[in-house]
Formats: structure tokens, C-alpha cells, sequence
């Protein structure tokens, strides 16, 4: 286990250190930030100072160098255009996108289980078909044109629902909520649905599958001719068979719902991470787009872990001590 | 009392898809009475597992019983609600079955997987619940059963997982068992084991045993009557030593004649000529008229069931009355 954790974290330095390369040179190859950030104006002299105050006159290997020696004493630079640490910025907007995405997982969870049960065990059932087909269009349409749409159905034609902002929030642990206020979470409920559409689709199919699969199995059967209920054969033994995938999948949606939750972001004017880098990769604020993909590497590599580690309680065949 | 456990009578179970009704148990009628054991003997596809499943209440869709009644101690079962019926399962009525490497749920442990079948049936508190579970272990004779309890089913071989799979059966003490194939997928050593104890724990408990198998061999050791299946249908039937030793169906023949054998070393083995008719299109009459020598226009139509001996019934207009070797 201690071998294996071992491992895994020398693993996630090498992933880290490899994505830190890869950003640092494809942001320089995408243009100079210089010409964005300083006046048209401006004279060469005032040009050199600026390019001088930002650290662009250092030689690539130089500023790369300054960047992991900043980063391990966590400082991964000053945002060009606020001002202000990178981390800062992010972390100050990162609430705002956890709440979203972990409110758009919990119901891909919350829908998209009990409806992929009903539908595995009722394949033939009207309420069985019409989710199935369904879940093609929640996969297949693009998440602007679904938020449009939502903004358009429940904020302007029925005006039952805020199309943008946080809302009203309370503070828990400093940080401000949506999700603790009824405004808050009025205000949620349409990104929050449109980012979880997708990964309810997704749970809902696999679960189906899953269901569809262990139903037949011979210890179904035996369970049931143990004189269970069905309710306990269903719940329990097949259950926790299928909630093997379905983690996993979860596990990995959470970290691209993080990630991409850019788009429901712009839609909603959700004020978050998504947000953030979408805005600072137009003005190409270094820094920032920088310690965004650190972040979101961060978060990857740290749920996979609790992924891998959760296999572990789901499935008794899974020994960590013999991965290779 | 009654000693007569389980009576079926003219049991049909079919299977209603696309391509027609599938007989797969067309009109079958037997008994097993309190400590006996009742061999069901036939081909894959004859019948024999869907006989069992529908003794215990367990046909899927799109089977369903479609004819006939199984009196279990003189209750009709098959009109009881499925409440009723669930509360029979596991608790007197219990079954084995074919793949001990499926039957047990691979992700939970043993304990749970015998606890939640002891509280299905009992009320009992959970230490207690345990405590039968673990007695129940050590009958079958799995060795320190207090720690294997705690183990999940892929720490266990085949042999030892069927006789935890046995053991479950055993918890409620049964009156009626449906072994479907249970010692097919193990090696011969650990078979004759397993026959053994299982047929010493029925004879002591006064169970009445049903051992669905194709293995006539182990049949002729273990059961005290055999039934011989043929295309959904009961084609003889009889003691063990009436079946076996002075068969009358041509079919039965075929099935002894096809065992290897050491008195007829050096000859070429029988074989019945062609095989199991698709039970979507049975040949009307006698089903193994197709693949029988004896055959001839007159097994055109259904063989009734008749009785030239006592006890020994059969479904055949000709009758094979010569000794085999």
C-alpha cells in the first residue's frame, strides 16, 4: 500500500513537471503578451521596462527555471494584468466553480442512478425507452446551444428561473456560498443542470449497461433463490457491482466538469475558474493560464488517486500491493 | 405424516418467443418423499434445469409455468403469490447451483452473503445470525470457518466455494433441494467428496433431494430413483437399479451405452446418432423417433405413459426388453 502510494506520488511529479513544460512553451509560441498589455502608444523605452518588470527578457530556460523555483515555494507568479498572485486570483474564484461542478455531479448521481436502475431493470417500459433516448441528446448536444436554450425556456419565456450570476451568497470558512442561500441556489440550478446533462447521460447509460448485465448473472439468481427481497438483490448484490465503473466514471467527469466548465461559465456569466482563464487567455495573462492547467493537473491526478483508492473499498479483487 | 416432500404433476413450462412456444418442459409428473434422493437424468437442452427453476419459483420472462402443479408438502406452489413463494426459497426449498465460480457475489463476503440469507427467513439477531452461519460452514467441512467468513469468494477454490454455496442451502435445514449440476465444473476428488457429504446431510435432516445431472455414474451412486429427460419430456422413470440395470427405453440404452466402460474395452463406443432436436420445432409423436432404431410409424403419435413393471414407468410404444452389456 505505502509502496504503491509511493509510487503513484512520484508518478504525479513526473506528470506535473512534464505539463509544466509542455504550457510553458506552447504559451510562448502563441504570442507576445507584451503587445496586449502595454498602450499603443507607448515609446521603446517604456516598452523595455515593462518587459523588464514582467521578466519577458529572460532567456525561456531563465523564466522557466524562475517559474519552478517560484512554484515550489508555492508562488506561481503575479497575474500581468491584476496585479495580483495567480493562485490568489484562481483561488478566489474557485468556490464559485466547485459549488457548480459538485452540484452538477451530485445530480448526475442523484438522476442519472435511479433512472439507469429503472431503465436496466424495465428495458421495455415506456419511462425505460423515452430515458435512453434521451440520454442520446444529452450526450450529443453542445453544451452552449442546451444553455441557450434553458436561459430561453425558464428565464425569459417562463421567468421562473436567474440566467446569470452567483446570486446572493453566505460565507461558510470565509469563502462565499451560493448554495447557502435561496437566491444562491436559484441562481445555480440552471448552470448546474446544463453541466451535469452530459454526465447524467453518461451514469444513466452505464448503469443501465451494468444492470443490464449483472441481472443475468448466476448470482442474481442465486441471491433470489436465497429468498431476498428484491429490493436487497437489486440495491446490495447488484448494486455494488455496477458501482464499480460508475465511480471510476464519476471520478473522472468531476475533474473535466472542473475543467470545462468554461462554457456554462461564459453562458451563465457564472463567475468562476472557467471564467477567469477564458478572459485571461484573450489578454494572455501568463501567469494565470499558467497556474489554471497547474490546478486542474492538480485536481486530475488527486482524484484519480481517490479513484484508485475507492476501487479498493468497492472491489475485493483489487490488491494496490500488486500493481505494477 | 405425509411423507411424500415434493409432487410434481403434469408440469409444462414454456418459453413464448419470436420465433414459437419453446415446450421446455412439456407435461412432466414425478415425486421425491422425505430423505430421497431423485436423479433427473438428460442431454443439455432436455429440460432438467428449467424442471428445477421452476420448482423454485425462478423461471424468467419469457417462461412462465403454463400448465400443471407442484405440490410441495401437499401445497400447490406455483398459484402461491410471490411474497409466499419467497418465503419458501432459501428456507425450505433451497437450490445448488451448476458454476460454484459464479454463484456467490464477488464483491461481498461471505458472512454477508450467509447472514442476509439467515435473516431473510429468521428473526434473529445479527451474532446469532453469524453463528449459524459459521456452524454451517464447518458442516460442510470448510476448515477454520470463523476466519473464512470474513473472506470474499475469490480467496476460495471452486470446490470450497460450491460447499459454501452448499452451506447456504443448508442454513434454514430444507426440506426440499434442487442441486442443478452442482459437481460438473469439479475436479472428480473434490466431486466425491461433495457427493458424500451431501448425501449423509440430506439422509440426517430428512431433506429430499433433487440432483439435476447428465453424469449418469454419479447418479447411480448417489440417487435412489431416476427420471430421464428427453426433450422437455420425462421418457423413464423408475428406481435406480430398474433404470440403470434393466432399461426399457431406447433412449435410456443410448444414454448407459454412451458411458465408457470397462467391459466393453477395445469396442467402439455407442453413440445415439444425431442430436437433441431444437425444441422450437419438435417432431410430432415421440421426440426421439428421429434418432431411434425402434422407430416406426406408430411413434408418430404421443407414447402415453405406461407402467409394464411396477414402479418403473416409460413413454415408448417399443420397449427394449434384452439385457445391455
Amino acid at each position: 500500500m505505502t509502496t504503491w502510494l509511493l509510487r503513484r506520488l512520484i508518478q504525479a511529479v513526473f506528470v506535473v513537471l512534464v505539463m509544466t513544460v509542455i504550457v510553458f512553451i506552447g504559451l510562448h509560441v502563441i504570442g507576445d503578451p507584451i503587445d496586449i498589455l502595454i498602450s499603443p502608444e507607448a515609446d521603446q523605452a517604456e516598452r523595455a521596462r515593462a518587459v523588464a518588470a514582467l521578466g519577458l527578457d529572460q532567456p525561456l530556460w531563465k523564466q522557466y527555471g524562475l517559474f519552478l523555483w517560484g512554484g515550489l515555494h508555492g508562488d506561481l507568479g503575479r497575474s500581468f494584468v491584476f496585479n495580483e498572485p495567480a493562485l490568489q486570483l484562481i483561488g478566489g474564484r474557485m468556490p464559485a466553480t466547485m459549488e457548480l461542478a459538485v452540484t452538477a455531479v451530485l445530480l448526475s448521481v442523484v438522476i442519472g442512478i435511479p433512472l439507469g436502475l429503472y431503465a436496466g431493470l424495465n428495458p421495455d417500459s415506456l419511462l425505460g425507452r423515452t430515458t435512453m433516448a434521451g440520454s442520446i441528446l444529452g450526450f450529443s448536444l453542445p453544451t452552449f446551444w442546451v444553455g441557450l436554450m434553458l436561459i430561453m425556456v425558464f428565464a425569459v419565456q417562463l421567468g421562473w428561473l436567474p440566467s446569470t450570476g452567483r446570486g446572493e451568497t453566505a460565507e461558510l470558512f470565509g469563502v462565499q456560498w451560493s448554495f447557502l442561500t435561496r437566491d444562491g441556489l436559484a441562481h445555480m440550478a440552471l448552470p448546474a443542470l446544463n453541466l451535469s446533462l452530459g454526465n447524467i447521460a453518461l451514469v444513466l447509460r452505464l448503469t443501465r449497461a451494468g444492470v443490464r448485465e449483472n441481472i443475468h448473472m448466476d448470482y442474481v439468481r442465486f441471491a433470489r433463490a436465497k429468498g431476498l427481497s428484491p429490493a436487497r438483490v437489486v440495491l446490495v448484490h447488484v448494486m455494488k457491482n455496477i458501482l464499480i465503473p460508475v465511480v471510476t466514471i464519476i471520478g473522472l467527469e468531476f475533474g473535466s466538469t472542473i475543467a470545462f466548465s468554461v462554457v456554462t461559465e461564459s453562458v451563465f456569466a457564472w463567475p468562476g475558474m472557467g471564467k477567469l482563464i477564458i478572459d485571461s487567455i484573450n489578454v494572455l495573462d501568463r501567469p494565470v493560464i499558467v497556474a489554471y492547467l497547474m490546478i486542474i493537473v492538480f485536481l486530475f491526478i488527486t482524484i484519480n488517486l481517490l479513484v484508485d483508492l475507492l476501487y479498493t473499498v468497492l472491489d475485493p479483487r483489487v490488491r494496490l500491493e500488486n500493481r505494477q | 405424516m405425509n411423507d411424500v416432500t415434493l409432487e410434481v404433476r403434469n408440469l409444462s413450462t414454456h418459453f413464448e418467443t419470436r420465433a414459437g412456444t419453446v415446450r421446455a418442459v412439456d407435461d412432466i409428473s414425478f415425486s421425491v418423499s422425505r430423505g430421497r434422493v431423485l436423479g433427473l437424468v438428460g442431454e443439455s437442452g432436455s429440460g432438467k434445469s428449467v424442471t428445477g427453476f421452476s420448482i423454485i419459483g425462478l423461471v424468467d420472462p419469457p417462461g412462465r409455468i403454463a400448465g400443471g402443479q407442484i405440490l410441495f408438502q401437499g401445497r400447490d406452489i406455483t398459484q402461491l403469490p410471490e411474497r409466499e413463494l419467497r418465503s419458501l426459497r432459501g428456507n425450505r426449498i433451497a437450490m445448488i447451483f451448476q458454476d460454484p465460480m459464479m454463484t456467490l457475489n464477488p464483491v461481498l463476503r461471505i458472512d454477508t452473503q450467509m447472514i442476509e440469507t439467515v435473516l431473510a427467513h429468521a428473526k434473529v439477531s445479527h451474532e446469532e445470525a453469524r453463528t449459524r452461519a459459521r456452524d454451517a460452514l464447518g458442516m460442510v467441512g470448510i476448515p477454520s470457518p470463523d476466519e473464512r467468513l470474513k473472506a470474499y469468494p475469490h480467496q476460495f477454490s471452486g470446490g470450497m466455494r460450491q460447499r459454501v454455496a452448499i452451506a447456504i442451502a443448508l442454513l434454514h435445514r430444507p426440506d426440499l433441494i434442487v442441486a442443478d449440476e452442482p459437481t460438473t465444473a469439479l475436479d472428480v476428488t473434490i466431486q466425491a467428496q461433495i457427493l458424500a457429504e451431501v448425501q449423509k446431510l440430506a439422509r440426517d435432516n430428512g431433506t429430499a433431494l433433487i440432483w439435476i445431472t447428465h453424469d449418469l455414474s454419479v447418479v447411480a451412486g448417489l440417487a435412489d430413483e431416476i427420471a430421464v429427460m428427453y426433450a422437455g419430456r420425462i421418457v423413464e422413470s423408475g428406481t435406480v437399479a430398474d433404470v440403470l440395470d434393466r432399461p426399457l427405453h431406447p433412449y435410456t440404452h443410448g444414454l448407459i451405452g454412451s458411458v465408457p466402460s470397462r467391459n466393453r474395452r477395445g469396442t467402439k463406443l455407442r453413440q445415439i446418432p444425431g442430436m437433441t432436436p431444437s425444441l422450437l420445432n419438435l417432431p410430432g409423436g415421440c421426440a426421439f423417433r428421429t434418432r431411434c432404431a425402434r422407430a416406426d410409424a406408430a411413434c408418430e403419435q404421443d407414447p402415453p405413459t405406461t407402467e409394464p413393471v411396477a414402479g418403473h414407468a416409460l413413454r415408448c410404444f417399443h420397449p427394449q426388453l434384452e439385457v445391455v452389456a
